[in-house]
């Protein structure tokens, strides 16, 4: 018995080590002056410096923040709406075509959503850039908060809304003071899962940014074709901090509110990889 | 409330049904029904069904095969053993980070793990074996995608498993079974669900990644995804793209119908 936990132990550490290894190995190599990803030399800042001081980068830096941003906020709104209009719908049939319809852009690969958003933009005069990345990442964002707003709606108490109703609140009054106060934490994760989907996507914003307009993933794709660069490792290091900054808040606002929820809520907002 | 027509707030939401999820479906068919100058055809159809294009999905499912299979085998212990863990929640957060970390860096990183003057290399040299040519393999490109995949399987697998009435594993043992036919008989059995759902969270996006087949596997491996890539985006034929994509979308929906269809099956 004894034995066989020891080699359980053994299997989930390997695990462990696999996952995390080229993550560290990257970060460990941003600070070798040799330049290459092998053969450690010197310990070196340069890459960082390089990084900071790129003003391109800075740029993309911050068309990704403000894409995530707002992106990830229209699309709350929308997802709010699109919730309701879920919920509303009374026969079975009619709330799981709306449902399904919903979640085709989730199940969609990337590349599928990336071309055929593409093909739409060409047909309708958008101009590739800021305007067809922001649209195509509202739109992907969407189902996403829908899925994260739609159980806390469910869960709402109906009566809660008739009683509303008889005091003689307005439909208005219903929507603002009862309504969206009981879903505030599914606004808030959406809004969350939205902005890291948007943070991370490469597939869909490859295809729909025309020239000159890029983003971090994109960035780091033409960057990584071109071979091995080290300002990518310090770049990396950097995303890999601020990352883990965001994950941790994120963990303990969930977490504040209701503790026992907090781990299988962020479990289901693994989705697929973007 | 009351269903007296529907009220304006709506519109938005249908407004996006109708513009991103059913205008470029019905777009990506239409687009499949024209060639290069613009004129209307079924070739794209019947080039899919020549020697090449027939290769290349069959390929194509046979990476996205292996990549499920061995996701399977590696999560499928580790999602078990992490069930029996003391601090089960800060374990699985640490599978789950990884995930939120950009899947090009994590790509990027075996560029140089896999290179001529990698660690890996640098093993194999150790153990006499010499330096191979690892980058720009299949084996490469299947490795990086399972490692990408991995969390992804274990997952769905993890939180079946927690469901799982331990004791009905006493039972098991109570009548006698060994190790392994409790394994086969009862746990796997009951657990069926969160394999299939990682399955289907590996399968699907291993038809279509195009990143990691272009950064680690060269022009070695193409994929329905890569094709789609090339067409839309180097050659600028959107028709035969648009072909590929539809018979990509097509896979999917038989996918999801055989799953989705076999799942309401057991539930009964």
């Amino acid at each position: 018995m004894r034995k066989q936990n020891r080699f359980a132990h053994l299997y989930l550490v390997l695990v462990f080590a696999v996952l995390y290894a080229p993550i560290f190995y990257l970060m460990y190599y941003s600070f070798n002056s040799g330049g290459t990803m092998h053969g450690f030399e010197g310990f070196t800042l340069d890459y960082y410096r390089e990084v900071i001081q790129d003003t391109r980068l800075i740029i993309i830096v911050i068309n990704t923040l403000v894409i995530a941003l707002l992106s990830s906020s229209i699309a709350t709104l929308i997802a709010i709406v699109g919730a309701l209009a879920i919920q509303r719908i009374r026969s079975r049939r009619g709330k799981n075509s709306l449902l399904s319809l919903n979640n085709v852009l989730i199940v969609s690969p990337d590349v599928i959503i990336g071309a055929s958003f593409l093909i739409l933009f060409t047909i309708a005069g958008v101009k590739l850039g800021f305007v067809s990345v922001l649209l195509s990442h509202v739109a992907f964002s969407v189902p996403i908060a829908v899925l994260m707003i739609l159980p806390h709606l469910q869960e709402m108490s109906p009566t809660l809304t008739d009683a509303a109703r008889d005091l003689g609140a307005s439909r208005r009054d219903v929507l603002t003071k009862v309504i969206l106060p009981i879903i505030k934490p599914g606004i808030f994760s959406g809004f969350f899962m939205a902005l890291t989907y948007s943070l991370d996507d490469f597939a869909v914003t490859f295809f729909v940014t025309g020239n000159g307009y890029s983003t971090l993933s994109v960035e780091i794709y033409s960057r990584a074709r071109q071979g091995v660069s080290l300002s990518i490792n310090a770049l990396s290091t950097m995303i890999f901090l601020f990352t883990i900054l965001l994950v941790v808040g994120y963990y303990f606002l969930t977490r504040r509110k209701s503790r026992p929820a907090a781990v299988s809520e962020s479990v289901a907002e693994v989705g697929v990889p973007r | 409330m009351n269903n007296k027509g529907k009220p304006v707030y709506l519109i938005p939401y249908y407004l996006w049904i109708a513009l991103f999820v059913i205008a470029p479906v019905v777009l990506v068919i239409y687009y499949s029904l024209f060639d290069l100058d613009g004129n209307f055809t079924l070739n794209n159809y019947v080039n899919f069904f020549t020697p090449v294009y027939l290769r290349m999905t069959l390929n194509s499912f046979w990476y996205a095969f292996l990549i499920t299979a061995f996701s399977l085998l590696v999560a499928y212990p580790a999602a078990y053993l992490l069930t029996r863990t003391k601090h089960k929640q800060l374990w699985l957060l640490l599978i789950i980070l990884p995930t939120w970390i950009n899947l090009l860096l994590k790509t990027y990183a075996f560029i140089g793990i896999f290179g001529t003057f990698g660690p890996v290399n640098a093993f194999l040299d150790l153990f006499g074996m010499g330096e191979q040519q690892i980058l720009f393999t299949g084996f490469s490109f299947v490795f990086v995608s399972v490692y990408i995949f991995i969390p992804f399987m274990i997952l769905p697998i993890y939180s079946a498993l927690e469901e799982l009435n331990l004791s009905l594993l006493d039972a098991a043992r109570d009548l006698g079974a060994s190790g392994w036919t409790t394994f086969r008989r009862v746990i796997f059995p009951l657990t069926i669900s969160g394999v299939r759902s990682g399955c289907m969270a590996v399968f699907i996006p291993a038809l279509s990644l195009f990143m990691i087949t272009r950064l680690i596997a060269g022009s070695q491996v193409i994929t329905l995804g890569t094709a789609i890539e090339q067409h839309f985006l180097v050659t600028q034929d959107w028709g035969m793209g648009s072909t590929v994509a539809v018979f990509l979308i097509a896979i999917m929906a038989l996918f999801m119908i055989v799953t989705g269809g076999s799942r309401k099956g057991v539930q009964k």
